[in-house]
């Protein structure tokens, strides 16, 4: 089988996004993610499918040289939910928007999460809606200032991971446009994950919210302001890495290691295989002042996918049923002759 | 009383209760049973839209209506020659569907003074206070007998309660002189495994029931219904609407060698198709319950792309809910099979009664220039040839296709003759094939130049690696905002449509080519149009008929046909949905409407009647 490179996933079509779009950067990642996942998993490029909704990241699929289906606002869930099961052999990717996956389609979102159906979704979250020029979205901080929130918002946002977590998701991770190691990272564990894969993305609009993530992504503050979580490594951040996560008997806390009484043996160590999603939950939604945002894959666990389910049941009828063609259908329980 | 056995060519039986009293089975038992005897049937269920509406009351109350002959049958009738009524609700519903010479079997026991209440009956005779008193009247204690029967059937009460049906069916099986052994072979096949102890006392309390007519004194006539005797040669099944279509799709799947996959949302009167669907995954169909509507459609447009037959189906409401994604599917020319089981409508509507209004949503209910071959299905056996039409035609012309159905189809039923697969055609997809030279790229939307067909490349494909979506593109599958290109795409999208014509067989008129009027009808109407035009001609007048079962586009012979006659009349289920149509394509033709929109089938009197005023 050919060697893929990153070169051979993109399409000949002009990106265009905006200059300093933090979409640019997770299609890189994208890019140089797949050419590592078809080489540890076997993949051709053929066997590809992105699918996407409406809204500026739903451009993608144009700039990938792979099978391609952009959809309509909010259903891209659905349509990469009827490929998959239509044909589990391929492997399906997704790229979607706040607005897109959490307004419009947040129906299909949580139905395809407790489906826990094999496609890999990626959200795109810049907390506004880029395309019909900004306005606020699902995800837009209360009291947001937009277009059509000019005195700031007046409801709560959606935090993405709760929601995959609520609905029993098997895999959830959270990235920053930035950080285009770690997305190539987490993108490869989407990959490797047998279930329905949500990678949250906090993108930039430079156009209309800018910003809206800098408290996380400003080189001078982000290592005090986010952890990146992997398997069997301690909870530790900061600037210093002298800081951690600690389970005091009730909830998390952050600390100061060396602090307090608390040592290096006292921080957690991630293990985003546990069976146990309260504190993966805990985890996902630990926010500033207090806390680190969490990054990386917070939960990646095994469980019996859709797809999967649906092709067995078919296989299992099939072997059992005395019905193996329309002719037999056709005659099947009660008839009668005419002679 | 003296005894005397009819010989009958037709009669019409409708058994009406409460709707747990069990009568969509009873009359379905009747029905397969005539069927098996071999006569001409029909069936047309009518129930109301709660499962447990308020006992003993109008509104609750369920009806079945079996229409048997000794010919081939198109309707379920328009009056019934009998009428069975389990309680005073169900009388005073149905009293007035009974013919002037009619017998009314009613329940003595339930005509007590709460149930005559609740059926809001002011005086203590129903049968004079609704004007039935000349008709032959049977009133039995079936409840109590019911009960005298299974006495030492160590049921207990509600159980043998339950029964009541049964010995009422006893009653029409003597009346009519049915064979009992169908039903017996059918409660022995259904109950042999989960319940056996309920065979022998369900076969006592028929047999019972037939006892008590032949010994009552209160039946004056019984009827004989020879088979069909013109009868084709062959194996027959009772068929409802909805199950048929089902299996018309599984036919196109395994005629096209392509898996079936549908995508639904539960929706009455559409849901028996998912249902069908989904017991039959021995043939490969997969089937998905959506979480909505839009998922139904979204996910089948995700199987077509991934390369399966793919199909939804839904009723008039969830048709509006799929508008957006239909639209898709034109857009990225993808086949699909849309079925809309039409009902009541606008909005909730009558969800269990029958219509034909979806007519107009089904041709432009969408946004932009966005045309769909529309097709329907004229009996509830014909669904099954409509469907595996219908995903002809998508497969084949890659484009979603509406196939309208109608409640009056979905849940009728009707004997059918089971045809061989090898008498229907193959059906041969548009794939691209042949390996692809380095470089080189697969256009989607470059099409057939005699059928304006595209290829259809399946992902998995080496090679072919391309994107379709819902924005303008060009041929090559560029996204194109091009003034001229877009043009040249919306119209060359029509003509797809417009050319699938070639592929749809001519109309056929019955009566002479040419006259004063043509009667035109379209979908589920056909059977009773069919039978007033059968009388009509019988009686020397001079009318010719023509159905639709291909609307868009219309067969190519439409306009040739026109031509004959002064007049057409389209009769339809709906405001002059398809006459408007008709007009629009048609406008130096003089088009008359004759229209019904409550909720049920024509009547032939109806029919007729409409015809005599036109000539």
């Amino acid at each position: 089988m050919a060697n893929l490179t990153s070169k051979d996933f993109k399409s000949d079509q002009e990106v265009r996004w905006c200059p300093g779009c933090g979409d640019h950067a997770v299609l890189a990642a994208l890019q140089r993610a797949l050419p590592k996942v078809s080489q540890a998993l076997h993949y051709e490029k053929e066997r590809y499918v992105i699918v996407s909704g409406i809204g500026c990241s739903s451009r993608l699929p144009y700039y990938m040289d792979t099978y391609g289906f952009h959809s309509i606002h909010g259903r891209a869930t659905a349509i990469s939910t009827g490929i998959k099961v239509a044909n589990p052999w391929l492997t399906v990717w997704q790229a979607c928007g706040d607005g897109d996956a959490l307004a419009i389609g947040g129906n299909h979102f949580i139905h395809a999460i407790r489906r826990n159906i094999d496609i890999n979704v990626i959200l795109f979250n810049n907390q506004i809606y880029g395309l019909t020029k900004g306005q606020y979205s699902p995800t837009s901080k209360l009291g947001t200032i937009t277009k059509t929130s000019p005195y700031g918002t007046v409801e709560h946002p959606f935090n993405p991971g709760s929601l995959v977590l609520g609905a029993k998701g098997t895999f959830f991770a959270r990235s920053l446009d930035v950080e285009l190691a770690l997305n190539e990272e987490i993108m490869t564990a989407a990959a490797l994950h047998d279930g329905c894969s949500v990678m949250e993305m906090l993108t930039n609009c430079v156009i209309f919210n800018d910003g809206a993530h800098k408290s996380l992504s400003d080189p001078a503050v982000r290592a005090d302001h986010t952890i990146i979580l992997r398997d069997g490594e301690k909870m530790v951040f900061g600037r210093d890495r002298d800081r951690g996560l600690v389970f005091d008997g009730r909830k998390i806390r952050a600390v100061r290691i060396g602090e307090g009484g608390y040592t290096i043996d006292d921080i957690m160590v991630h293990d985003s295989h546990s069976d146990d999603i309260g504190l993966h939950m805990a985890l996902a939604e630990m926010k500033g002042p207090d806390y680190p945002v969490a990054l990386g894959v917070i939960r990646d666990v095994k469980d019996i996918t859709y797809d999967d389910g649906v092709r067995d049941q078919v296989k299992e009828v099939m072997a059992k049923s005395r019905i193996h063609c329309v002719d037999d259908l056709l005659r099947s329980g009660s008839t009668w002759e005419v002679k | 009383m003296q005894h005397k056995v009819i010989d009958a060519n037709d009669v019409v039986i409708r058994f009406a209760g409460d709707s747990g009293d069990g009568m969509q089975l009873t009359g379905s038992l009747f029905a397969d049973m005539s069927a098996i005897y071999g006569n001409g049937l029909s069936t047309f269920p009518d129930y109301p839209a709660e499962i447990r509406a308020p006992h003993g009351t109008v509104s609750g109350v369920s009806g079945f209506q079996v229409h048997i002959g000794n010919t081939e049958v198109n309707t379920p009738g328009d009056m019934c020659d009998m009428l069975i009524a389990m309680n005073p609700a169900a009388l005073k519903a149905n009293a007035k569907w009974c013919k002037r010479h009619a017998m009314i079997l009613v329940d003595e026991d339930a005509f007590d003074e709460t149930g005559m209440k609740k059926a809001g009956f002011k005086t203590d005779n129903p049968f004079t206070e609704l004007s039935v008193e000349d008709r032959t009247l049977i009133v039995a204690p079936i409840t109590t007998m019911t009960k005298e029967s299974l006495k030492d059937s160590g049921m207990d009460q509600k159980a043998i309660l339950k029964c009541k049906n049964m010995f009422t069916l006893g009653i029409a099986c003597y009346i009519f002189n049915r064979p009992l052994e169908p039903i017996f072979l059918y409660l022995e096949k259904k109950f042999s495994k989960k319940h056996p102890e309920v065979i022998e006392p369900n076969k006592k309390v028929i047999q019972d029931g037939v006892n008590y007519a032949a010994n009552v004194q209160a039946i004056p006539n019984t009827y004989t219904i020879e088979p069909v005797k013109s009868a084709k040669k062959g194996t027959y099944r009772n068929i409802t609407g909805n199950q048929a279509v089902a299996w018309g799709l599984l036919a196109a799947s395994e005629k096209s060698g392509l898996p079936l996959f549908c995508g639904s949302y539960p929706i009455t009167p559409a849901t028996g198709i998912l249902e069908e669907l989904a017991i039959h995954k021995s043939l490969g169909a997969k089937t998905l319950q959506a979480e909505d509507e839009i998922a139904g459609i979204c996910t089948a447009i995700g199987a077509s792309f991934a390369g399966n037959l793919a199909v939804t189906t839904t009723s008039g409401p969830g048709l509006s809910l799929k508008s957006e994604a239909l639209g898709l599917a034109v857009m990225a020319e993808l086949p699909l099979v849309v079925v809309d089981v039409q009902r009541g409508g606008p909005s909730t509507g009558l969800p269990t009664k029958t219509e034909q209004t979806d007519l107009n949503q089904a041709l432009y209910g969408r946004n932009g220039e966005c045309p769909i071959p529309v097709i329907c299905a004229h009996s509830p056996a014909n669904c099954f040839f409509a469907a595996f039409q219908a995903a002809k035609i998508a497969l084949e012309h890659m484009t979603p296709v509406i196939l309208l159905s109608e409640g009056f189809l979905g849940n009728g039923s009707e004997p059918w003759l089971i045809p061989s697969m090898s008498e229907y055609p193959e059906i041969k997809p548009p794939f691209a094939t042949g390996a692809m030279a380095p470089g080189e790229r697969f256009h989607p939307f470059e099409r057939d130049p005699e059928t304006l067909v595209p290829k259809w490349a399946i992902p998995g494909q080496k090679g072919y690696e391309h994107r379709v979506g819902g924005l303008e593109k060009t041929h090559e599958g560029v996204l194109s905002t091009d003034p001229v290109n877009h043009e040249t795409m919306v119209r060359e999208r029509a003509e797809k449509v417009a050319r699938i014509a070639a592929d749809i067989p001519e109309l056929k008129v019955r009566g002479a080519e040419s006259g004063k009027l043509l009667v035109v009808g379209w979908g589920g109407t056909y059977g009773h149009i069919s039978s007033a035009i059968h009388d009509l001609q019988a009686e020397g007048v001079e009318v010719s008929y023509t159905h639709f079962d291909y609307i868009n586009p219309l067969p190519s012979n439409t306009e040739k046909v026109f031509s004959g006659f002064d007049r057409i009349l389209v009769c339809e289920l709906n405001s002059g949905q398809f006459a408007d149509y008709l007009r629009a394509k048609f406008p130096e033709k003089h088009f008359v409407k004759f229209n019904k929109i409550q909720g049920q089938p024509f009547l032939v009197e109806e029919i007729k009647s409409a015809v005599r005023k036109e000539i």
